[in-house]
């Protein structure tokens, strides 16, 4: 993956402003990704990086602006956001895997309710997808009985079940202990590699380095670089990002 | 007569007034289900005039005493119609715990954490999807410890009814204790039978809690291990910064 890009841009913002009560969270940002693009958003906490990607599957309601999605513009009437929603791939920190619903259950309910897929056929893809993120054994776990790492996976795979053109994680690994990070991330880099389209809020600079087409650095609700990862991890240009960078070195 | 030959002699005329308790109960229960569910619902409304008017609802439920209410139902009512009292007991017994029962389910919907609708809504389900799958299923689960509590508790205020003349458990008790003049060992008496049910009523809805509740049951391999594929074991070296 070289990052050029191709074609008509799959995730579209056009100067995004979202405010919280009197509290403005992301201030005109701009924000398009390619088809086959892994952008990951960095910054410090509080730059607006979560806010900006849940306001791209209309989790957060932008305040003014407009987003398009494969060709539409996002709308927050319900059965638009829904179709929309599925063609989106979303990924917590905190997993939030259906507790009640073994992990199979978990990857079949979407496919069925939504997609209107039959019994078998949501139970092989979501044995394959479980296959894939290495845990095919686990089909029949129940959430509370997995590792936050294992969580994790069944997530990805759980989103990955639906066939979306675009997956989003959000703080992927935020949640887990430091030994259980490295799975999560060998799975997202596999994804990656297969030219899935991905949108990662991290902390993770190594996957940044190794996975990114594309870094974007936010700050004070804003986009204040991007670039290759050589661009802005190594040679920022904007003060606030060289001030990000020295202070991540730092710890 | 010793409390034992009152036993086995009036043993008929209980177990028959139980069979009424519980039919009445049971009626009023599940009328008092299905209407805390719409009260429930109009409560956490984002319609405001739906909400005040559940809350409101709530609020003169709670701040009056079921026997209040039942005398007030059953005479307004039979000034318009003549309704029998086992319909006038039970539709009092339902509007009341309908009330705590809307509460009940209110809390169980709050305590399902936000997290998990916000991931059923990302993957394209609907509102009402989102409330059959998943919301609906786990505000049960949290709330049917205290929905059995007030199962508990309905049977028991269902003696209340005996005021407006039907021939339930305690009316029974009452009855006999006037003919035999031994309120002490009837009163005893009609307690034994309520216990009885109470109990049995635990113990089903301990096991129904208990048969919800596999998920909580750890299954195996708290951190995993062996269970990794391939796939994920070389990226271990990938950690964190």
């Amino acid at each position: 993956m070289t990052g050029t890009p191709q074609g008509q841009p799959l995730v579209s913002m056009r100067n995004i402003v979202k405010t919280f009560g009197d509290n403005v969270v992301l201030d005109g940002v701009d924000l398009d990704v390619y088809p086959g693009e892994v952008v990951v958003l960095i910054g410090p906490s509080g730059a607006g990086k979560s806010t900006l990607l849940r306001c791209i599957n209309g989790l957060e309601r932008i305040s003014s602006g407009t987003i398009e999605v494969d060709g539409q513009q996002l709308s927050y009437q319900e059965s638009a956001i829904n179709r929309i929603r599925s063609r989106i791939g979303m990924v917590f920190q905190s997993f939030n895997l259906f507790p009640h619903m073994t992990v199979a259950q978990n990857i079949m309910m979407a496919q069925r309710d939504v997609l209107g897929r039959s019994a078998n056929e949501a139970r092989q893809r979501a044995e394959d997808l479980l296959g894939r993120v290495g845990l095919g054994e686990k089909a029949d776990a129940y959430p509370d009985s997995l590792s936050g790492g294992q969580q994790q996976r069944v997530a990805i795979a759980r989103a990955l079940a639906m066939d979306p053109a675009v997956m989003l994680f959000d703080e992927p690994t935020s949640a887990l202990d430091p030994e259980l990070v490295g799975e999560v991330l060998h799975v997202m880099r596999e994804l990656a590699d297969a030219g899935m389209t991905m949108v990662v809020v991290t902390h993770e600079m190594r996957f940044a380095r190794r996975a990114a087409d594309r870094v974007v650095l936010m700050a004070d609700k804003q986009i204040v670089e991007e670039g290759t990862p050589e661009q802005v991890l190594d040679n920022p240009t904007s003060e606030r990002g060289q001030a990000f960078l020295r202070q991540l070195s730092e710890e | 007569m010793t409390f034992f030959d009152y036993f086995v002699e009036y043993a008929p005329l209980f177990i028959e007034a139980s069979w009424v308790t519980l039919r009445l109960t049971a009626v009023a229960l599940v009328i008092a289900m299905v209407l805390g569910g719409v009260i429930a619902w109009m409560v956490m409304s984002r319609f405001g005039p739906l909400r005040w008017l559940g809350t409101a609802y709530i609020g003169l439920i709670r701040g009056t005493p079921l026997i209040a209410q039942i005398f007030v139902l059953y005479f307004g009512i039979s000034e318009i119609v003549k309704m029998p009292a086992f319909w006038a007991g039970a539709l009092a017994l339902a509007a009341h715990n309908s009330a705590y029962i809307a509460e009940i389910f209110r809390s169980g919907f709050q305590a399902v954490p936000k997290g998990l609708v916000e991931a059923s809504r990302s993957l394209g389900m609907g509102r009402r999807k989102t409330l059959r799958r998943v919301q609906a299923p786990l505000a049960l689960r949290t709330t049917l410890p205290v929905l059995g509590n007030q199962y508990i508790i309905a049977v028991k205020d269902s003696s209340l009814v005996s005021f407006i003349g039907m021939t339930e458990l305690f009316q029974t008790s009452r009855n006999l204790q006037a003919q035999n003049y031994e309120p002490l060992q009837m009163y005893l008496m009609v307690s034994i039978y309520y216990l009885a049910i109470v109990l049995v009523l635990t113990f089903v809805v301990n096991r129904l809690e208990h048969s919800l509740s596999k998920h909580r049951r750890p299954v195996d391999t708290p951190s995993g291990g062996s269970d990794r594929g391939s796939l994920v074991e070389s990226g271990k070296s990938e950690g964190a910064e």
